[in-house]
């Protein structure tokens, strides 16, 4: 069983939820840019939580499915073909043998997923099938997907095909939380007032690894260097050129730059699917709301899993269709 | 002793224990300490411990525990690990190198950029014991701290492409073995056949922060002969525990 990458966005990756405990190690746990889109589109094909899946950067692709899959390509606002058909975004479906499902642009989002039933089944490495592109583990060789690329599916059994009614992200203008520090200290008072006070843009310039913020440039009085010390994914390094990097799910594991704020657990996955020109605002918060921030995120993103309903009713216009025993495939496991 | 240390979020889910702000291999020692204390008998809702050279970044699950109940348990526990350090847990590594060569290309030019015969620069090199300071930038690099003064070196500026795993290195005052291959400023004097870093091993790390790792010289033979049985799987050194 395997699915064929016919045609693919750049940094596109297989993902699972990472590789967790290799950070003493120097080794990020890579992992899904949006570890709640990726949990979504297991949970709408009836796979395991943590089944690796396709994750794409703003565009999507074509595939080839050699056999019978549940799909579900979540992460925004996409156009998304089966065979020439129609079918939401957030929504499992169903693509025959020899089915050809082509992903367009993310309208509203940066990263996308798609999640076949049986997950990729790529070995993995070092306990995770993640694709680590900066050290070249996990996934197909440890690189992007690329045309011709024939990915193993794992083996299938029923499930449902559900559905979720996204909300859209919200108009108007966007801040995200961090909490000031651990070197806060290097920076001046008017430097610091500036970092909240004036709004910063995502710079074209962003991968796996980090993103760079365009605003107001962050000269550190106590210097751009400091002895290396541990990172985590959102803390935000400010090296000699005063623009802020934040570090996302392959940021290295520890750096030599000041790190002014970290952003908050509930508010980074917001700021990792921002497009490039989205702006937005850095906002203070103390530990314990971020604390009670993330029980919040957590709760709702479990909620989120527990009441999705049933895909359909089923649209497909084709006695074919029908006659593919796709209602049985909805209330199955 | 834990009036200096500093207690810092790194957002909600990581606290930094931050020791001091400058290199010292005192420092080095209590944080190796206090991370050998946590993960003995771990606190509630610990996650993961990252030591560098000062400070320890502790990781945990703000759903199990908060930042305040893990800042006064590090605090504790600071100060029971603050007097010193104890060896007790720690590793000496013996590895093998072959110097000069292919790899080690900077050897003769560094010798004479430092008046000493190559045998002279080997033997300093080889005589000193070197501490794992911390493991960062590449899976398992290693930072040794302990490199003799007359051998500090400043990196190049222009860093030369795909330098191969086991480079034995320079960069201005500390020492490294390439882990895996990368592009690299360090001046490479030698390698050593054993694998930093095996993907595929059960233990995929050699190295951990606070190891102790001395290196002794190995001719052609016995290094590709060891080369080939690393290939196969085999771990071709043994710590010596310290206690």
């Amino acid at each position: 069983m395997t699915l064929e990458v016919i045609r693919i966005g750049p940094l596109a990756t297989i993902q699972d939820k990472g590789r967790f405990g290799f950070r003493a190690f120097g080794v990020s746990p890579a992992g899904p840019m949006d570890m709640g889109a990726f949990l979504l589109a297991n949970a709408l094909i009836g796979n395991e939580a943590g089944a690796a899946m396709v994750e794409f950067a703003g565009m999507g692709g074509e595939f080839l499915a050699q056999n019978a899959l549940r799909c579900a390509v979540t992460g925004g606002d996409v156009r998304v073909e089966v065979d020439g058909r129609l079918v939401e975004p957030c929504t499992g479906f169903r693509v025959e043998p020899g089915g050809r499902v082509k992903i367009g642009a993310l309208k509203d989002a940066q990263w996308g997923y798609l999640a076949v039933s049986g997950g990729i089944a790529t070995p993995p490495v070092l306990g995770s099938r993640s694709t680590h592109l900066r050290f070249g583990l996990g996934g197909v060789d440890g690189r992007a997907l690329r045309e011709g690329d024939i990915l193993p599916v794992g083996p299938q059994s029923d499930g449902p095909l559900l559905a979720y009614s996204r909300e859209k992200p919200k108009e108007g203008e966007v801040t995200i939380r961090v909490i000031p520090g651990p070197q806060e200290d290097y920076f001046s008072d008017e430097v610091r007032a500036a970092f909240f006070s004036t709004p910063f843009t995502v710079s074209p310039r962003f991968d796996r690894m980090a993103m760079m913020l365009e605003g107001p440039l962050l000269p550190a009085e106590g210097g751009h260097d400091i002895i290396s010390d541990a990172t985590v994914p959102g803390s935000i390094q400010v090296p000699g050129s005063g623009k802020p990097l934040v570090l996302m799910a392959e940021g290295q594991t520890t750096g030599g730059y000041p790190k002014i704020a970290t952003i908050i657990g509930a508010d980074l996955p917001r700021l990792r699917q921002l497009r490039p020109g989205q702006s937005f605002r850095f906002e203070a918060v103390s530990v314990e709301e971020a604390e009670e921030a993330w029980r919040l995120s957590v709760k709702a993103d479990r909620e989120r899993l527990s009441k999705l309903k049933p895909a359909g009713p089923w649209m497909p216009g084709s006695e074919r269709l029908l006659s593919l025993n796709l209602i049985s495939g909805v209330w199955g496991g | 002793m834990t009036g200096d240390a500093k207690i810092l979020p790194c957002g909600e889910q990581a606290l930094t224990v931050e020791l001091s702000r400058s290199i010292d291999e005192a420092v080095n020692r209590r944080v190796i300490a206090l991370a050998r204390d946590l993960e003995a008998s771990p606190p509630e809702g610990l996650v993961e411990l990252v030591p560098t050279y000062r400070s320890l970044l502790v990781r945990y699950d703000p759903l199990l525990t908060n930042g305040a109940a893990m800042t006064a348990e590090l605090q504790a526990r600071l100060a029971q690990t603050g007097k010193g350090e104890s060896a007790k847990g720690g590793r000496l590594w013996h590895l093998p190198v072959l110097y000069g060569g292919e790899i080690g290309l900077d050897l003769d030019d560094l010798a004479k950029d430092k008046g000493l015969s190559r045998e002279e620069l080997i033997r300093i090199y080889t005589e000193a014991e070197y501490r794992v300071y911390m493991i960062g930038f590449a899976p398992g690099f290693a930072y040794l701290g302990g490199l003799p003064e007359i051998l500090h070196t400043p990196r190049l500026k222009q860093p030369r492409a795909d330098i191969p795993a086991g480079a034995i290195g320079i960069g201005g005052a500390q020492a490294n073995v390439n882990s895996v291959i990368a592009p690299s400023g360090w001046r490479y004097i030698g390698w050593t056949p054993v694998r930093i870093f095996d993907e595929a091993r059960e233990e995929p790390f050699l190295l951990r922060s606070g190891d102790l790792v001395r290196f002794h010289p190995v001719d052609e033979a016995e290094a590709r002969e060891r080369a080939s049985r690393e290939a196969a799987g085999e771990t071709t050194v043994e710590p010596e525990a310290l206690s």
